[in-house]
């Protein structure tokens, strides 16, 4: 494959932010949902 | 996920998921594993770029879902100023889309410049297509900044929602700067005006298939954001509330 280092780095970019975004959202939603009572909590 | 403490009065659920973003997020993975297999493996390599082509089944998705998110940031910044309640829950969508939006339109710029260093040979050019979308950009930044600017909820719902409407009017700017002015960015492949799509099938399937995992990515993050916001604003409201009890306890022991 041409340009393999170019591509790999998109991919390996692109997937690798959106993996670390919702390693991050899931932790400060696990954090905060022991914090929050369920009555704020309008999707329980 | 379900693990509970619970007080006398209230519950606390440790849950943000919920059946609606379990089915998304499934979607989600599914259709990116499809772009990571198809775009790397099983579709053709294109006859003017070669291999450089792959970058495409990324780079478009992710440019589509940056002018989504900032759509969707204005039309639930309009839905907050016109509803008569200002229901919160407007406002931290617009907020998660907006966050969501920067971080894709930040990798479109940077899959886009690794393209160009392949095909144009460098890496950045002030080029009509690129120079608004970097503008664009960081339009979004600040919005994001002036969200974090002190005061209360409603304000900043206020400020920002006006910012959200002003800012989504450079998205037709963006979109058509490459019919607008010479560009070295090449014109809409799939949609063009007179509706001809000249894609391999197995490349276009990829492509739509990049587009629909990339917005359920989107969806899924924006659910999930913004529950967070509100539990953000839950817990800075409760600890207002402590502080103000807090202070009139304070004065009442003085008196």
């Amino acid at each position: 494959m041409d340009h393999l280092g170019f591509i790999a780095a998109v991919y390996l970019t692109t997937f690798g932010v959106i993996i670390v975004l919702v390693a991050k959202t899931v932790k400060q939603g696990r954090d905060l949902a022991s914090k929050v009572a369920d009555k704020d909590k309008p999707w329980t | 996920m379900t693990s509970a403490s619970s007080t006398t009065t209230q519950t606390f659920t440790a849950k943000v998921a919920t059946p609606t973003t379990r089915l998304v997020g499934a979607m989600a993975i599914v259709s990116m594993a499809w772009v990571v297999l198809g775009g790397l493996f099983v579709t053709p390599s294109d006859v003017n770029q070669g291999d450089a082509v792959r970058i495409m089944y990324v780079h478009v998705p992710t440019a589509w879902v940056a002018y989504l998110a900032f759509i969707v940031t204005a039309i639930a910044s309009a839905c907050w100023l016109l509803s008569r309640k200002h229901a919160m829950g407007f406002d931290r969508v617009a907020g998660a889309s907006a966050e969501v939006g920067v971080i894709f339109m930040a990798m479109t710029l940077l899959s886009g410049g690794l393209w160009g260093r392949i095909t144009w040979g460098t890496y950045w050019a002030w080029d009509p297509r690129l120079t608004t979308t970097a503008f664009l950009l960081v339009t979004y930044i600040g919005y994001l900044a002036v969200r974090g600017l002190g005061g209360s909820l409603e304000q900043r719902a206020r400020r920002s929602a006006v910012i959200a409407l002003l800012a989504v009017l450079e998205i037709p700017l963006v979109h058509f700067s490459v019919l607008m002015w010479r560009s070295l960015h090449q014109r809409a492949s799939v949609l063009s005006g007179d509706g001809d799509i000249k894609m391999d099938g197995s490349m276009l399937t990829t492509l739509l298939v990049g587009v629909i995992g990339f917005t359920c990515t989107f969806a899924w993050l924006v659910m999930h954001r913004s529950r967070v916001l509100a539990m953000q604003d839950a817990v800075q409201s409760s600890q207002l509330d402590a502080a103000l009890q807090d202070r009139a306890s304070e004065s009442a022991g003085l008196k």
